[in-house]
């Protein structure tokens, strides 16, 4: 703005004296510094219209839940829902893990565990996707397709743990990303079981 | 024809003194009475009046379905079966408004091909194209938004998908998502927001309209032959008769329009979308409304890494790349001949490329898998291909047909080979 208008003065075809040249120097800051302020005032203005979008506090108040899974036996899952999405939570059969495991590492997708639990470098082990040391049978995660947010089928596709019927991706017993658009492995929330039988998500 | 002098001149007292004030009643008269249209448009013209004629359909019958809905994820969709059988004529608004926006769509769809043909966009036109281009993207965003309303399965995957689109820009696109939904998932202020802006973006709709129409007045109208108007000759007066033609073309559309709306008003939907929103359960088969199946198509041809952009992002792009190179066309197109009449090789790759624009919106409805990611790839390769390479080569290579001196010429010249013709004499006679 301030720009502008000292580029439309400068053509002025008055004589300027060295008086008026000092003047125009402070007038050109005024401008440009009324320009500026002008600049941060409507950006200030705006921001609450945009912050308004961003999730509210009863949003983000739900991001912890509690679920008891001492009736899920091996092969059975069952659905919560947190934050508005599904979350998986299978007690595996040993066979399911035993064919996680048997998956080299240079052959998934996406090498890495995306587990929020752990540092975001650890690689995609079949542990590392589970719930830990001792606890390997559980595995709980988003059951969001990190392609584009479809609920995945559990205990189907081509590798026997879950396919995406919206754009065919295909996801291993372990939740990694094997054949498809999908780019990454189904994520794992924060989590922690509380007892033995109870996992609190968030 | 922009500079033309107003013939508008104000018979009474009453109009003298609004003219002297506030010319609005010139402006209509120059705009929309006077004002002179190249003598030989064809129906394919017709569809601008029409696409205005649909707005105004959307925005009457949207107003007033706003009136019994709630935009509250409990309510919506028993709302919106409210409106079908409680309202009076609840059940004819709805379906006005909803085959209102496919038809909406097939204007648009005509009258974007209508300017590929005739090569309405080039000089001084471009201004006018890119316009309509601007038109057509607050389209499908409010056909979008609209959609995801009656908050059925179809809505609300939809909406989980498409706003799934912006988790493939990296860094900020979990950030972006989350502040288009308001939430980690799609749900209550979603649905709150997209009502607000699907009111509000029909009138922005609006507003770009009449921009589209200020700058067709003020370049004219093109023509089939693509020629400038060069004399009187050349035009007649907007009304009467682009007038009754425009009309003429609207009685026959909404004849279409209507037989939907009585006969298949469920035709285009989809029969999902007559099952609540669940967040906890995908429909076996999403795919989109018609009339973004092709770019759905586009988005799914991309299965592959490219460098490093993956393919999540490499599909998203493809799919805005897919209508952003409209922006481009007028520089596309080096050729100096505008229209495809006078262009043998541009036709044939016109009609390729109409053909190719249908086979991917079929693409679009069919399952990612097998033998239709190979097609769903290459009719991708020639969509782009054809903006890329066809356009700019074809103009510099093609030897087009010998151009008439003026439109009033490809006029006369057009009506002595059809008098040769005895058949189409009497036809053209009676």
């Amino acid at each position: 703005m301030g720009f502008l208008l000292a580029g439309i003065r400068r053509k002025d075809p008055v004589p300027v004296s060295a008086n008026e040249a000092t003047d125009h120097n402070r007038r050109d800051f005024l401008y440009i510094a009324t320009g500026m302020a002008g600049v941060v005032a409507v950006g200030g203005a705006a921001w609450p219209f945009i912050d308004q979008m961003r999730p509210d506090a009863s949003t983000l108040a739900l991001a912890t839940i509690d679920v008891d899974v001492s009736g899920i036996e091996p092969g059975m899952s069952v659905t919560a829902k947190w934050r508005g999405k599904p979350i998986f939570i299978r007690n595996r059969t040993p066979e399911e893990i035993e064919a996680a495991r048997a998956v080299p590492l240079a052959e998934l997708k996406d090498p890495v565990a995306r587990n929020a639990n752990l540092d975001p470098s650890a690689e995609a082990t079949d542990q590392a996707r589970s719930a830990g040391e001792g606890k390997e049978n559980w595995l709980v995660m988003i059951g969001s397709c990190t392609h584009l947010g479809c609920v995945p089928l559990g205990q189907s596709g081509d590798f026997g743990g879950w396919f995406c019927p919206c754009h065919g991706s295909h996801y291993d017993t372990a939740g990694r990303i094997r054949v498809g658009p999908a780019p990454q492995n189904l994520a794992v929330p924060t989590f922690q079981f509380i007892s033995d039988t109870v996992i609190r998500i968030g | 024809m922009s500079g033309g002098h107003s013939t508008y001149s104000p018979k009474t007292g009453i109009e003298r003194w609004i003219d002297a004030r506030m010319p609005l009643p010139r402006l209509i008269h120059d705009s929309f009475v006077s004002y002179p249209v190249p003598r030989n448009l064809n129906y394919a013209y017709t569809f601008g009046g029409i696409l205005s004629l649909m707005l105004a359909v959307q925005i009457v019958t949207g107003i007033v379905l706003a009136m019994h809905y709630a935009a509250y994820t409990g309510q919506a969709f028993n709302s919106v079966e409210q409106i079908m059988r409680d309202v009076n004529s609840g059940w004819l608004l709805r379906y006005l408004h909803a085959n209102g926006a496919s038809m909406f769509f097939i204007a648009v769809y005509i009258h974007i091909f209508r300017g590929l043909y005739y090569g309405s966009y080039k000089a001084p036109r471009e201004l006018l194209w890119i316009l309509g281009v601007i038109i057509y993207l607050l389209m499908m965003a409010t056909a979008f938004m609209g959609y995801v309303l009656p908050w059925g399965q179809m809505s609300f995957w939809g909406a989980t998908v498409i706003t799934g689109f912006f988790t493939a820009i990296p860094l900020v696109g979990e950030w972006i998502q989350q502040l288009l939904l308001g939430g980690f998932a799609v749900d209550n202020p979603t649905l709150n927001r997209f009502f607000s802006l699907h009111y509000l973006l029909p009138f922005m709709i609006a507003g770009v309209v009449i921009l589209h129409v200020w700058a067709l007045h003020v370049t004219g109208q093109t023509n089939p032959t693509g020629i400038e108007v060069k004399s009187k000759t050349d035009t007649l007066p907007f009304t009467p008769y682009a007038t009754i033609k425009d009309a003429f073309g609207m009685v026959l559309f909404l004849i279409l329009f209507a037989y939907f709306v009585f006969y298949i008003p469920n035709y285009l939907g989809h029969p999902d979308n007559y099952i609540p929103a669940d967040p906890l359960k995908t429909p076996a088969h999403i795919v989109p409304e018609w009339y973004f199946l092709p770019f759905y198509a586009i988005l799914r041809a991309i299965t592959f890494n490219i460098g490093p952009i993956d393919s999540k992002l490499g599909g998203v792009l493809a799919m805005f790349g897919a209508i952003a190179v409209l922006f481009f066309v007028p520089w596309l197109d080096t050729s100096k001949v505008r229209s495809a009449v006078y262009r043998p090789w541009y036709k044939l790759f016109f009609w390729l490329f109409a053909i190719n624009a249908v086979f991917l919106g079929w693409l679009g409805s069919k399952p990612a898998e097998g033998i239709y990611i190979p097609l769903m790839q290459a009719a991708t390769v020639f969509y782009f291909a054809f903006f890329l390479i066809i356009m700019p080569v074809l103009g510099l290579l093609e030897k087009p047909r010998r151009l008439p001196n003026s439109i009033t010429e490809a006029v006369l010249e057009k009506n002595k080979s059809a008098a040769s013709h005895p058949t189409v004499s009497t036809e053209a006679t009676s």
